[in-house]
């Protein structure tokens, strides 16, 4: 069944777009990232153009976090004074984001800097992601106990001043890091266009010790806030958001981030993380492999869209 | 913002064009008025048989008795209009079987005839050549860039890029035969016949010029349209139902833009173009689909604080649902 889209200006199989929605919200639910890496090239591979496949998205993704922020919310596992202090940092680091997104238009060198960060920061997360869920697979194979908190083992992150007690959290960590992360989630989102879920689930872990079990829901909070500003954003300024593709998007969306929300309290933390390496990884060798192997066709056309 | 002006104009084209409809009939009668007076050929053929068949002609493109009978009718109509025909050279008339194609969630595509008659004074001698026409139909336009890849350090990427400025976003060129059979390359060159022959201005720095047929940068853009249906060539896509009479379909994807598309018809005999008319149609949006487009443009914030709420809604609804601790 063919659904007209009418800002993406072209028609597209109702089911296919629901299965989309579907398999992209299962993943999001499981890991607690927003998708927006996995989603944007699909629906520009299904003939979408990119700016409304990034716009559209960050409503779809605005969707997903909702259902699966309410689903951990519900179990507690939301840590919300940690949320808000990554929120602060986030819009800084959104603004500036913006201005060099706006100058490097202006230099026309943008599509290579998007496809090359890309590639590097979806390849090293992932391989770093993937390195460390098997050292812990190995560790549980041999009989030693996992051990993810280690109370004595104390970083340069903690000896850093203006320590905060986050009690959901159950840590008491300086309050520069959890900035600078918000810092960096919001730069790289306005950089990439990109949530960035999957690479704050894993920083807040590894640098700040958070629980895996708080740290998925904490971040959907996150994701929740920043990509529901961005629809308003994107609707105001380009006219870009496609309401008709949101919608069937986020049914599909939601109704598998509650499947994947249920799968991933079941499993276990380190193989989910291994699991999402080796997602993150994949999408990575798929750009590193756009740039690598000679394309069937040399040239590209793209219509320019005038920003006002 | 391109797409968003485009949008704000055909909304307010589609207005008036729906004034000028009649309100309902017109059978084979109300063609012979303009026709039979004096008055030249409209650009834009006034009555137009649509109301009859509705939008649902476009609704239902798999009943093509349905679409066939306006423009049989109209046909009809321009055998009639011949009758009163002053003395004088050869004339061009064309019409098309709807002037206004309205997409709706099930939009695929639409197939247009493009029909006419040629009027030649019967005192004249008849040409022994016969006629040539040629049909292109233009779509609305817009800038684009192509690119070209290239490998730098071991990675390809994007190198070399040429803008073109305000090319059509639909081309398609009809004729009864071969282009190079009707006339000769200058005067198809000239009457810009085939796409090879229509200008694609490139900006060049800061001017902007058509460059030839051959360069790789038009050739691949021309090449990629075509890929997507939207650029083409049908050399035996006018048929001369008589010596005088033709018809042609055009097809236009369902991916092409809405706007206005013009219709250009040039007469050749005997390798010269003898006369010409235009037509146009228009595509739209209606319904849902409209007013989504219109509130996004027209109410950018209020569109984006509602959409915003319809993902909060949804996922909210999801949470409720599925809830089972």
């Amino acid at each position: 069944v063919e659904i007209y889209l009418p800002i993406a200006d072209l028609p597209v199989n109702v089911f296919l777009l629901l299965g989309m929605g579907l398999a992209v919200g299962f993943i999001s639910g499981m890991f607690g990232i927003g998708g927006g890496f996995l989603m944007t090239p699909l629906l520009i591979f299904v003939g979408i153009a990119p700016a409304v496949a990034v716009a559209t998205v960050s409503t779809h993704i605005a969707a997903s976090s909702f259902t699966g922020a309410a689903a951990y919310w519900r179990r507690r596992a939301i840590d919300v004074a940690l949320a808000l202090m990554l929120l602060a940092g986030g819009i800084v680091g959104t603004t500036s984001g913006v201005l060099l997104f706006t100058a490097l238009r202006r230099l026309g060198q943008l599509d290579i800097v998007i496809g090359l960060s890309y590639l590097l920061l979806l390849v090293s997360v992932g391989a770093m992601m993937v390195a460390e869920g098997l050292r812990a697979m190995l560790r549980a194979r041999q009989g030693k106990p996992v051990e993810l908190r280690r109370p004595g083992s104390h970083t340069w992150i903690h000896g850093l001043p203006l320590k905060v007690r986050f009690k959901q959290s159950k840590i008491y960590v300086s309050a520069i890091p959890v900035c600078a992360i918000g810092f960096i989630m919001g730069f790289i989102g306005a950089i990439m266009g990109i949530g960035g879920g999957f690479l704050l689930v894993p920083m807040l872990i590894y640098f700040l010790r958070v629980p895996t079990s708080v740290v998925i829901g904490t971040s959907m909070v996150l994701t929740l806030i920043t990509m529901a500003s961005a629809t308003i954003l994107h609707a105001a300024t380009n006219h870009l958001v496609d309401a008709v593709l949101a919608l069937v998007l986020m049914v599909g969306g939601v109704t598998g981030a509650q499947f994947g929300a249920r799968a991933g309290q079941k499993m276990r933390s380190e193989r989910l993380r291994l699991l999402l390496g080796i997602l993150v990884l994949g999408v990575g060798l798929r750009f590193a492999f756009d740039l690598i192997v000679a394309p069937n066709d040399l040239f590209t056309i793209r219509t320019i869209v005038e920003s006002p | 913002m391109k797409r968003a002006s485009r949008r704000c104009i055909s909304k307010g084209a589609k207005s008036s064009r729906l004034d000028s409809l009649p309100p309902c009939g017109g059978g084979p009668g109300w063609g012979v008025v303009p026709w039979g007076t004096d008055a030249p050929p409209s650009p834009t053929p006034t009555p137009d048989p649509s109301p009859q068949g509705g939008g649902e002609e476009f609704a239902a493109p798999s009943r093509p008795l349905m679409r066939r009978i306006p423009a049989v009718c109209a046909m009809a109509a321009l055998l009639l209009a011949l009758a009163a025909l002053p003395a004088g050279a050869e004339r061009l008339v064309s019409s098309l079987s709807s002037h206004i194609v309205q997409i709706t969630s099930n939009f695929t595509g639409v197939e247009l005839t493009l029909f006419g008659t040629v009027e030649n004074d019967p005192a004249t001698a008849p040409r022994n050549g016969g006629y040539d026409i040629v049909a292109t139909v233009t779509g609305p336009r817009e800038s684009a860039v192509a690119r070209r890849k290239e490998r730098i350090f071991g990675i390809w990427i994007n190198a070399e890029s040429r803008t073109f400025v305000d090319a059509p976003s639909y081309l398609e060129v009809l004729a009864n035969r071969p282009f190079e059979s009707i006339a000769d390359a200058g005067t198809l060159h000239r009457e810009q016949i085939g796409i090879a022959n229509i200008s694609l201005p490139q900006q060049i720095g800061p001017d902007v010029a058509d460059v030839t047929p051959n360069d790789q940068f038009r050739q691949a853009f021309v090449r990629i349209k075509h890929e997507r249906n939207l650029y083409g060539e049908i050399t035996n896509g006018v048929t001369f139902l008589t010596p005088t009479l033709y018809r042609a379909s055009i097809f236009v994807p369902a991916e092409a833009l809405v706007g206005n598309y013009d219709v250009d018809v040039k007469l050749f005999a005997d390798g010269a173009v003898i006369a010409r008319t235009s037509s146009a149609f228009e595509i739209v949006t209606v319904g849902v689909e409209r007013f989504i487009a219109n509130a996004a443009v027209d109410h950018g914030l209020a569109y984006g604080v509602a959409t915003a709420m319809m993902a909060v809604m949804t996922g909210w609804f999801a949470s409720i649902v599925f809830r089972r601790d």
